[in-house]
């Protein structure tokens, strides 16, 4: 074997597929998602801790930059779901061809939109 | 299996990560259908709503295996990104204390989370 031959695993420099999109992607809001429990714990407790503490955090809600959060953590959420289920459906051995990992591929970023979407709906 | 793998590995093997990464996924992914489906089929949410769910015996023991699933599958998952680009070949010799160090320094956070969460849960009156 040639041992000279290039190799680039410079991934910066690499062309992304959509698969690898989707499985980077997985990855990012797989790592966002854990930071993003704190919030959510936070909430939690707020929503239950009193009466009061349930108003306050409806009251703080409203305010555009905690939508926003929110919104950021619902994506993250739908995103990373609808990409387990892509994992799971394929555990299954349905969708591994290089032909149909795309299509799932496709369905995912498909699915998720729509979810991001709505969830964008419902905080606004 | 190298001693690294061995340390930070979860279920003891890959199978069982497999398994745990799997099966943790399916039960988060259920409690947060189900509260979606509650918070919609809900017009207007009061904290009695709120705080009558969450007393519930059934709703505490769901949102605790949620919570260590959540504390599993972060530790898996973590594990397979950290040994991904926190690797010897981008980092040389110190990869494996900076790895050893953020894996600790998550599973930390993620029992952080585990007892915050119960405390919370079982605040509710």
């Amino acid at each position: 074997m040639n041992n000279k031959r290039p190799v680039n695993l410079d991934i910066a420099t690499i062309d992304l597929p959509i698969t690898a999109l989707v499985s980077i992607l997985h990855r990012v809001s797989g790592v966002v998602l854990f930071g993003a429990v704190a919030v959510l714990l936070w909430m939690l407790d707020a929503s239950l801790t009193s009466e009061q503490s349930f108003v306050d955090l409806k009251e703080c809600l409203q305010s555009p930059v905690a939508k926003a959060v929110l919104w950021l953590i619902l994506a993250g959420l739908g995103y990373h779901t609808v990409a387990g289920i892509r994992h799971l459906i394929m555990d299954m051995g349905v969708g591994e061809t290089l032909e149909s990992g795309r299509l799932g591929a496709k369905f995912v970023f498909g699915f998720s939109f729509v979810l991001i979407a709505l969830a964008g709906v419902w905080v606004w | 299996m190298g001693m690294v793998t061995a340390v930070t590995s979860f279920g003891r093997s890959g199978l069982y990560d497999w398994l745990i990464q799997r099966v943790s996924a399916v039960i988060m992914a259920a409690y947060v259908i189900f509260l979606t489906g509650f918070i919609l089929s809900t017009p207007e949410m009061t904290y009695q709503l709120w705080s009558d769910l969450f007393s519930g015996t059934a709703m505490r023991v769901f949102s605790f295996l949620t919570l260590v699933s959540l504390a599993a599958h972060a530790w898996i998952g973590m594990w397979s990104v950290l040994t991904d680009y926190i690797t010897g070949r981008l980092m040389g010799p110190k990869a494996m204390p900076i790895r050893l160090f953020l894996q600790v320094s998550m599973g930390l956070g993620a029992v952080i989370y585990v007892i915050w969460g119960v405390a919370i849960l079982w605040g509710v009156n």
